[in-house]
C-alpha cells in the first residue's frame, strides 16, 4: 500500500516535473521566435491539391509581429490556402492562452522529439488542440498538428538549416483539409477526351510545400504588403 | 453545211414523267434555229441537257461534232447561253457580273472587252449599277452580254423575249439577226410563239410533249401552199352551201365549217367569188396551216388545263 | 480552268456580299459586350466560379481577370454560336446561286462540277479562317490591350470532377495559336456540312436552319452525361470534338499535381479528335461532290 502510494506520488511528481519541463521548453521556443520581429523570405511553393493544377511558384513570404503573414507570387497568380497564416509558429505558440501537456516522446523521421500538446484555455477559441513535436537538442519544432473548430485540421512539417536560430525552417510542408470543389453547373462545355476521371477521394487533403531560399530578418516590412 | 448540233434519240425521264421522248434534230452552222413548243413541251429540258445542266436518261448530244458528256469543257467554252430569265448576281454591278462570267468562260478579260460588250447591248451607262436595280429589259440585255462575252460560236437563248416590252422584243430580234448575219454565229432560240420565230429563224423544230412534231426550213414549213382561210358571214349555212356547190368545194376542210386550205395567191379570187355571190362577209382570215396547228396545240393545252382545274 | 482563278472569283463574290460582314459585326458585338461586362464586374464572375473554394483559398481576383482569361471565356461562349455564322455563308454556297438563277450559268461554264464544289468549299474555309482571325484580333489581342496579360486560369469540369488549372503567362500564347488552328478545322466541318446541305436547296434559309439544328441536336446529345450515350453515341458525333480546342489549355501535371510548362495533359486525344474532324471534312466534301455531280439543275 505504502509502496503503491509512493509510486503514485512519484508518478505524479514525474508528471508535474514533466509538465514544468514542457512549459519551459515552450518558453524557450517562444523566446527564439520572439527574436524575429519581421521577415521577408523568398522561396518556391508547390501546391498539391486534387482540384488545383497550378505551377510551382516563386513566392515571397512576409511576416510581421504578432500575426501578420502574407504569401505573394511575384510573377503571377497564387492560390494561397487560407489556413496558411498558421505556417508561422508564433500563431500557435504565441501568447499564453493555453495549458501545456507533455505527451512523451515520439520520432519524427529518425529524430526523437518531445510531443507537447497545447490546450487553449479559451473555450471559444477556434483552435481546439495543437500538438508540437520538438527537437529538444536543436530547440526547433519539427512538426505541428492543429485541430480547429471551423477550418478542419492542419499539419506543419519543417526541416531546418541556417535559420534554425530563429526557428525559421528551410522547408515547410503545410497539409490541410480541402472540401470538394464544384463549378457552377452549365458554365463550361468541356472537351471530353475520353480518359476516365479518377474516383474522388473521400478525405481530401491538400499540401503546400514551401522551400525557402533566403530570409531577411528584422529589416522591416511595410504594412502595405499585408493588405 | 456542217452540223453544229446533232441530237439523237434524246430521252429524259423525271421519275415516271417523260419530259423528252426520243427527240432528234440537227442544227447547222450559221443557222438561226427556232425551237418551238408550248410551255412544258420539253424545250428547256432539252436545252439544259445541251448545256450539261441535266443528264440525259438516254440518247446522245453532239456539239461541234463531239459528244457533250465527254468533251464538256471544250464545247462549253465555245457556247454562250441565256436560260429562261437572265442569271445575275444582284449585289454586283453589270460590269462585275460580266467580268465574272467572262473569266469563268476561260478567256482573258480586259476592261475594253467588257465595256465594248456592254456597249453592244446598250448598257455602257449602267456599267457600275448593281444588277439588282435593273429593269427586266436591262437584265435581259445584260444576260445577252454574258452569253456573248467570250465570243462563242454557238449561242443558245431560251425564251429571250420573255417579259420584254414590244420595243425590247424588236431590239432582241435585231440583235439576233446581227449575230447571225454579221458575225456568222449559230443561234438556237427557243420560244412558245411561232410569230416570233418565223421572223428570224431559217430553220425550226416544233416539239410537243417531248416529241418532235415537225422539223425543217421555215420557208418550207411556212409554204404559202398551205394557207388556211377562215370565213365568217351573216349567214354561214348559206355560204357553206354556196361554196360546196362551187369550184371551192375541193378546198373546204372537213373539221371545221367555212374553213378552206389553198395557196395564198388564191385568196383574192375566193373573196371576189363570195362578194359576187352576195355573201355578207364579216371577216376573212388567212393564216398559215402551221400557225393554225400551233394554235390548236395551245388550245388543246388550255382545254387540258381547264379540265384539270 | 485554273482553280486559283476560280477561287479568286468566288472570294470576290463573298467580299461583295453584305451578309458576309454580318458575321464579323456579330462577333465584334458579342466580344465587346463580354469585355464591357468583365471590365465592369468581372470579380462577380470569379466569385461565382470560386464559390465552393473561396473559404479555403485566397487569390488575386483582379490579376486573374486578364486578357488571356477573357479570351478563353469569350471563346467558350462564342464558339457555340460561330457555327451559325459559318453556316450563314457556307449554306448559301450552292443554294444562293440556285436562288438567284446564277447556278444555271455557273454549271454551263467550262468548269467541272467537282471544281465548283472544291472552290466553294475553299472559299467557305477561307471565310471561316478570316472569321477566326477576327475573333483572335478582338477576343484575344484587344482583350490583352484592355485587360493586360497574366497567368491564365482555366475552370474545367471533367466527369464529376471540377478543377482549376493555372497556366503561367509565358506559356499561354502558343496554346491560343494551336486552339485557333483547331477551331478552324472544327468550324470547317460545319462549313462542309452547310455546303452539302446547300446542294439540296433553292434558297439558303433551309440549309442554314438545317445546319444549326444538326449542330444543336448533336451538341445536346454530346452533353447528355449518361454512360450508355457517352460510350455508344458520343464518339460518333462530330460535335463532341468541336470543343477539342480546349484540350490545348488542359496543361499536363507531374506526380505532385504541379503543372509542367509547355505540356498538354492529353495530346493523343486532341490529335485523334483532329483526325476525326479532318475525316469528317473529307467525307462530307466527297459526298458533296458526288451529289452535285449527279444533280440535275432545274432551278
Amino acid at each position: 500500500m505504502k509502496m503503491l502510494l509512493t509510486m503514485i506520488c512519484c508518478a505524479a511528481s514525474v508528471v508535474s516535473v514533466a509538465q514544468q519541463d514542457a512549459a519551459a521548453l515552450i518558453k524557450k521556443i517562444q523566446a527564439k521566435l520572439d527574436l524575429v520581429n519581421n521577415y521577408e523570405a523568398s522561396g518556391k511553393m508547390k501546391t498539391n491539391v486534387t482540384f488545383l493544377k497550378v505551377p510551382e511558384a516563386d513566392v515571397k513570404i512576409y511576416y510581421k509581429k504578432p500575426n501578420l503573414l502574407k504569401i505573394k507570387n511575384e510573377k503571377g497568380i497564387s492560390f494561397v490556402p487560407k489556413g496558411a497564416v498558421s505556417i508561422n509558429l508564433s500563431n500557435i505558440i504565441g501568447g499564453n492562452q493555453y495549458t501545456v501537456i507533455d505527451a512523451g516522446m515520439d520520432k519524427v523521421g529518425t529524430v526523437s522529439t518531445r510531443v507537447i500538446k497545447l490546450l487553449p484555455t479559451d473555450d471559444n477559441a477556434d483552435v481546439v488542440l495543437s500538438t508540437l513535436y520538438i527537437d529538444e537538442a536543436k530547440l526547433v519544432v519539427l512538426k505541428a498538428k492543429t485541430t480547429t473548430r471551423e477550418n478542419g485540421s492542419y499539419q506543419l512539417d519543417m526541416t531546418y538549416g541556417k535559420y534554425a536560430v530563429y526557428c525559421l525552417p528551410d522547408k515547410l510542408v503545410f497539409t490541410f483539409n480541402t472540401k470538394d470543389y464544384k463549378l457552377p453547373k452549365g458554365v463550361t462545355f468541356d472537351f471530353d477526351d475520353g480518359a476516365a476521371s479518377k474516383p474522388a477521394e473521400k478525405n481530401k487533403t491538400g499540401k503546400a510545400e514551401i522551400s525557402f531560399s533566403s530570409y531577411t530578418v528584422n529589416k522591416g516590412v511595410d504594412d502595405s504588403v499585408f493588405k | 453545211m456542217s452540223a453544229i448540233v446533232s441530237v439523237d434519240n434524246l430521252v429524259k425521264q423525271f421519275g415516271n414523267f417523260t419530259a423528252v421522248d426520243g427527240l432528234s434534230f440537227t442544227v447547222n452552222e450559221g443557222d438561226v434555229y427556232g425551237f418551238l413548243g408550248q410551255n412544258g413541251a420539253g424545250k428547256s429540258t432539252t436545252i439544259r441537257m445541251m448545256l450539261t445542266l441535266i443528264k440525259p436518261t438516254a440518247g446522245s448530244i453532239k456539239i461541234f461534232g463531239k459528244e457533250i458528256l465527254h468533251h464538256r469543257s471544250d464545247i462549253l467554252r465555245q457556247t454562250g447561253a441565256m436560260i429562261e430569265r437572265p442569271d445575275l448576281y444582284k449585289y454586283l454591278s453589270a460590269y462585275n457580273n460580266l467580268s465574272i462570267f467572262a473569266k469563268m468562260s476561260g478567256i482573258k478579260v480586259s476592261k475594253k472587252l467588257l465595256m465594248d460588250q456592254l456597249e453592244m447591248v446598250g448598257l455602257q451607262e449602267a456599267a457600275d449599277k448593281k444588277a439588282g436595280v435593273f429593269s427586266q429589259g436591262m437584265k435581259q440585255r445584260l444576260g445577252i452580254a454574258v452569253a456573248l462575252v467570250h465570243n462563242p460560236k454557238l449561242i443558245i437563248l431560251d425564251e429571250p423575249t420573255n417579259g420584254l416590252d414590244p420595243q425590247g422584243i424588236a431590239d432582241m430580234r435585231n440583235l439576233i439577226l446581227r449575230l447571225s448575219n454579221e458575225m456568222g454565229k449559230t443561234v438556237i432560240i427557243s420560244s412558245h410563239l411561232l410569230s416570233e420565230v418565223e421572223q428570224i429563224a431559217n430553220r425550226m423544230i416544233i416539239i410537243d410533249r417531248g416529241k418532235k412534231i415537225v422539223e425543217g426550213s421555215v420557208e418550207e414549213l411556212l409554204d404559202p401552199e398551205h394557207t388556211v382561210v377562215d370565213i365568217d358571214t351573216t349567214n354561214n349555212e348559206a355560204t357553206q352551201q354556196l361554196l360546196a356547190s362551187s369550184k371551192w368545194n375541193d378546198y373546204l376542210q372537213a373539221e371545221k365549217p367555212l374553213q378552206l386550205m389553198m395557196n395564198k395567191t388564191q385568196v383574192p379570187a375566193l373573196i371576189n367569188d363570195l362578194v359576187a355571190g352576195n355573201v355578207q362577209l364579216l371577216s376573212v382570215k388567212a393564216s398559215h396551216s402551221l400557225e393554225n396547228y400551233f394554235l390548236s396545240l395551245t388550245t388543246r393545252h388550255e382545254h387540258v388545263e381547264a379540265f384539270a382545274n | 480552268m485554273n482553280m486559283w482563278r476560280l477561287l479568286q472569283i468566288e472570294l470576290f463574290k463573298i467580299t461583295r456580299r453584305p451578309r458576309t460582314y454580318i458575321a464579323f459585326a456579330a462577333i465584334t458585338a458579342i466580344v465587346f459586350i463580354f469585355q464591357f461586362a468583365f471590365k465592369a464586374d468581372g470579380q462577380s464572375y470569379m466569385d461565382l466560379m470560386m464559390q465552393s473554394a473561396k473559404d479555403e483559398f485566397a487569390f488575386d481576383r483582379v490579376e486573374a481577370i486578364n486578357g488571356y482569361f477573357m479570351c478563353y471565356i469569350i471563346l467558350n461562349t462564342l464558339l457555340i454560336q460561330v457555327p451559325i455564322l459559318v453556316a450563314l455563308i457556307a449554306a448559301d454556297s450552292i443554294s444562293g446561286e440556285a436562288n438567284m438563277g446564277t447556278l444555271r450559268l455557273l454549271v454551263s461554264k467550262p468548269v467541272s462540277r467537282t471544281q465548283i464544289i472544291l472552290v466553294k468549299f475553299a472559299a467557305a474555309t477561307i471565310f471561316t479562317i478570316f472569321l477566326l482571325v477576327w475573333m483572335a484580333v478582338t477576343a484575344l489581342f484587344l482583350s490583352i490591350v484592355i485587360f493586360g496579360t497574366g497567368d491564365m486560369l482555366v475552370f474545367r469540369t471533367k466527369g464529376t470532377e471540377s478543377m482549376i488549372m493555372q497556366i503561367t503567362k509565358d506559356d499561354v500564347m502558343w496554346r491560343y495559336y494551336a486552339a485557333f488552328a483547331y477551331a478552324t478545322v472544327a468550324l470547317t466541318v460545319i462549313a462542309a456540312l452547310s455546303l452539302l446541305l446547300s446542294i439540296f436547296a433553292d434558297n439558303s434559309i433551309g440549309p442554314i436552319i438545317a445546319t444549326v439544328c444538326i449542330v444543336i441536336v448533336c451538341t445536346i446529345i454530346s452533353n447528355i452525361n449518361v454512360p450508355i450515350i457517352d460510350r455508344n453515341v458520343k464518339p460518333f458525333l462530330f460535335t463532341s470534338y468541336l470543343v477539342g480546342w480546349k484540350g490545348f489549355f488542359y496543361i499536363g501535371t507531374n506526380e505532385n499535381g504541379n503543372t509542367i510548362k509547355g505540356s498538354l495533359e492529353n495530346w493523343p486525344a486532341i490529335r485523334n479528335s483532329l483526325m476525326i474532324l479532318i475525316a469528317h471534312i473529307v467525307l462530307i466534301v466527297g459526298i458533296s461532290i458526288a451529289v452535285f455531280r449527279k444533280k440535275d439543275i432545274l432551278s
